[in-house]
């Protein structure tokens, strides 16, 4: 993996192009290329970054001059605030309108769901987000254009969901992030739903009088939940990894307008670095999901322990 | 009920206080700025980059200052002159306290330039303007600057360097960025960075120079020009710069929104390959044959010129955001030539310029350029091609980003030699001496004197080189900037370059704030009044 990005992105142009001034002297731009190793042949280079990388040093970022790694953990809790919160809203939002569509396939409110999911699936989320500007910030001036508003402390760690100022600026980003999740959660809701509901011990709850609450809530739900949680755990690392276009549009200071800038400007180690962090993110995530199904799903258990 | 009743008030209580809070600071004098881009560190010495150096300007003095139209003005040396054909003196200003209380004296300006020349890791140093150059002091508030040849515009290198304490000349760039080090002894403090999301400043009540209006700026990086729009007329923020063309009729339509403009001189040139050495593969005859750059002729130069229609460019492509241009300057900058105006379309004569050259049948050409990097770059050379196709110049596009292109541009063709045969770039003077575009696209390229980097199409004349090198050995100013513009009207009459337009700047504001403007299309904060 991290050959295939290192000599990918050393085939694009080059940074001292990008970092120097033009007006400098010659000198100067044979200074930046020694100093920052260009003038290695790119295996070399390679070779020195992966013994940098076997000591937890992925390389100092061209443009800033600080180690990439570092400057990534510094802007991750702003990415995982908007990430987690547009998760919460997706399940939130989603989960109980997917079983309503799924119980009642035929209503009037199914309709508008399922036509609305498609609109959440289809509607691009540059588009989205600026419509949310125009609407909640300029003409009812509701919510704050952009930015991470005041942060606050608590037990210690730092995030703009601990002041009000920060709910009010988080808001606007995390559903346009979530939106296109949301719909996703419906559509697994409900497909989840429907084939549940067809299964024979659900009949049997029925047979027995059970209130259609307490089988959706103790029937339904868990059995629904694995799809759902398989998927959506891989779709928090693509919030995270993708925050991208919506941080861009509400300048949101995360992970996504660093990767951008660095991109442009051909700052090599932190889109290595970014990568790397983020196959790694990918990794777990779908570590911490195998853990999940012990819990979720009885029979993963039993078969561990019957051996 | 008790109990849940209390944390409701608890609840209440508490988000009051935060909204009372914030609106109490609303009272003292603040302003909340909105910038397309954020300096990439807190170090004055770490870049030499617009941005970086803009800002440090709000938070750090030169020995030289420049006004909106990078003329030089007095800054932390109060008067300078030449004592001999390669000494400078200067007189610094007494009484100057840094932002920590340190007085400013010549020891402070001998270890900046010690430390601004070497800042490790920096990806663009300011070296440039300090190697070469003998720092004496002569006593606490003279300084002497000399070199081995001549130099006229040490007072020039001299405004790009922000004066720091000598107390942090060991400082690192990370100590600027947190604010152990960042001292200045400019019109505002540095308060605080959160990289991404704002930067912080606050009044310097001890200011030597005219004190600025605002208690605290609070300086957003958005990136996004329509977010930039939109926080503005939510009132999120007070002021912005870089308003995208598609919003300004709207915002200067609209009631409480102030817009300003100007014409900079950040401008837009087409380069023609002039020699034949190397051969290069982008023109061809009607039966697809690479020939020899018809360029080399100046009467297909100026026919290429002739056929640019840059009124059409700047009203259809630049909704009016443009100035067509016909020299590096623009009007009231230094180094410009009132007896240079920028060719009207003239089809018809281009055609004619053709034939005298022997290429009445046309030929094939493609042309290059940057995609993303200059506002609508990818919808002017679509419109140059259709014009130049118009005289018979069959023309195609091809764009790249700009990581791309700039290394093909600069040696992207046999021997590491520039590739291209027509490449659109962009041009702005940053240090406000009028020799700097000459001496980096039109003097023949002598890489070992500094002469001719930008100089890609081989274009080569001695009287204008002789103009150039006498202009820059003269300890006169004036005299030399009579020189420089011979020497623009020779190369720009022969089509050295061929200038597009200059872009105009603008910015916004709430009603009631008013914007300094000039040639610069960088955003100098003290100028917000």
């Amino acid at each position: 993996m991290s050959l295939i990005v290192f000599f990918m992105i050393n085939f694009v142009g080059d940074p001292v192009d990008m970092l120097v001034n033009p007006e400098s002297l010659p000198e100067e731009i044979e200074r930046v290329r020694k100093d920052f190793g260009l003038d290695q042949p790119a295996h070399i280079q390679y070779w020195k970054f992966l013994q940098g990388a076997m000591n937890g040093n992925l390389g100092n970022s061209f443009i800033f001059g600080r180690p990439a790694l570092a400057l990534i953990v510094e802007r991750f809790p702003a990415t995982l605030e908007l990430a987690t919160c547009a998760l919460i809203i997706a399940i939130i939002v989603g989960l109980p309108l997917g079983i309503f569509a799924g119980l009642k396939p035929n209503s009037f409110g199914t309709r508008i769901i399922m036509s609305s999911s498609v609109l959440g699936i289809s509607i691009p989320t540059f588009w989205l987000g600026l419509m949310m500007i125009i609407v909640f910030s300029v003409i009812l001036g509701w919510l704050p254009v952009s930015g991470r508003g005041e942060i606050g402390s608590f037990l210690g760690i730092q995030s703009s969901l601990f002041t009000y100022d920060g709910l009010l600026h988080l808001i606007m980003p995390a559903t346009n992030l979530a939106l296109f999740k949301i719909a996703m959660v419906i559509r697994l809701a409900r497909a989840g739903t429907e084939e549940v509901m067809s299964f024979d011990f659900i009949k049997f709850a029925r047979a027995r009088g059970l209130p259609s609450k307490r089988i959706v809530r103790f029937h339904l739900l868990p059995n629904i939940l694995i799809p759902i949680v398989t998927v959506l755990a891989i779709e928090f690392g693509t919030l995270i990894a993708f925050a991208t276009v919506t941080e861009t549009i509400f300048a949101w200071p995360g992970l996504g307008k660093l990767v951008i800038d660095a991109i442009i400007n051909l700052d090599r180690p932190i889109v290595v670095a970014y990568l790397m962090f983020v196959v790694t993110l990918f990794l777990i995530l779908n570590l911490i999901v195998d853990i999940m199904y012990a819990f979720l799903d009885p029979r993963v258990r039993v078969k561990g322990e019957d051996q | 009920m008790n109990k849940s009743f209390l944390k409701v008030v608890t609840f209440v209580v508490a988000i009051s206080s935060v909204i009372g809070f914030s609106s109490s600071s609303v009272l003292s004098d603040d302003l909340k700025v909105a910038l397309a881009a954020e300096p990439t560190s807190m170090d004055p010495h770490y870049q030499n980059l617009t941005i970086n150096n803009s800002f440090a300007t709000q938070v750090y003095n030169a020995l030289v200052l420049q006004d909106v139209n990078q003329k030089l003005l007095p800054g932390l040396a109060k008067s300078w002159k030449p004592i001999d054909e390669l000494t400078w003196e200067f007189k610094l200003r007494p009484g100057v306290k840094f932002h920590n209380g340190a007085a400013f004296t010549s020891e402070d300006v001998t270890a900046t330039m010690k430390r601004a020349a070497n800042v490790p890791n920096s990806p663009s140093s300011f070296a440039t303007f300090i190697k070469g150059k003998k720092f004496e002091i002569v006593d606490d508030l003279t300084i002497r600057i000399s070199t081995k040849k001549p130099n006229p515009f040490i007072p020039n290198d001299m405004s790009r360097i922000a004066i720091i304490d000598s107390a942090f000349v060991n400082s690192t760039t990370e100590d600027f960025n947190t604010g152990v080090a960042s001292f200045g002894t400019g019109p505002f403090k540095f308060s605080k960075w959160l990289p991404g999301d704002l930067i912080e400043i606050k009044r310097n009540n001890a200011y030597w120079g005219d004190k600025v209006k605002w208690d605290n700026i609070i300086i957003r990086p958005i990136k996004d020009g329509t977010t930039r729009t939109a926080a503005l007329i939510s009132g999120d923020v007070d002021f912005i710069e870089r308003v995208p063309p598609s919003d300004l009729p709207n915002l200067e339509k609209r009631k409480g929104i102030s817009v300003f403009k100007s014409v900079s001189n950040r401008s837009l040139y087409l380069t023609l390959h002039m020699t034949d050495n190397p051969r290069r593969p982008y023109t061809m005859d009607n039966n697809d044959k690479p020939i020899a750059s018809p360029f080399q002729d100046v009467r297909m130069r100026k026919a290429v010129s002739l056929a640019i229609n840059r009124q059409a460019i700047s009203d259809r492509i630049m909704d009016g955001l443009s100035s067509p241009a016909g020299q590096f300057s623009p009007k009231g900058y230094i180094g410009y030539s009132p007896n240079l105006k920028p060719d009207v379309y003239n089809p018809k004569r281009a055609k004619e310029l053709m034939a005298e050259a022997g290429y009445s049948d046309g030929f094939k050409l493609t042309i290059h350029g940057p995609a993303g990097r200059y506002t609508n770059d990818t919808r002017i050379l679509e419109a140059i091609a259709q014009m130049l196709s118009s005289i018979g110049i069959q023309t195609s596009v091809e764009t790249m980003p700009a990581s791309v292109f700039f290394k093909r541009f600069a040696r992207g063709g046999a021997n590491k030699t520039p590739e291209f045969t027509v490449a659109m770039s962009g041009y702005a003077n940053g240090s406000g001496e009028p020799s700097h575009p000459l001496r980096i696209f039109i003097h023949t390229k002598q890489k070992k004197r500094g002469y001719g980097p930008g100089n890609r199409n081989g274009y080569s004349n001695a009287e204008v080189d002789k103009l150039i090198e006498d202009g820059r050995a003269s300890m006169d100013v004036s005299k030399g900037e009579k020189k420089f513009i011979k020497a623009t009207e020779i190369a720009m009459r022969e089509y050295a370059l061929l200038p597009i337009h200059h872009v105009v700047a603008t910015w916004a504001a709430r009603e009631g704030i008013t914007y300094e403007q000039g040639a610069l299309d960088s955003t100098f904060l003290h100028f917000i009044r």
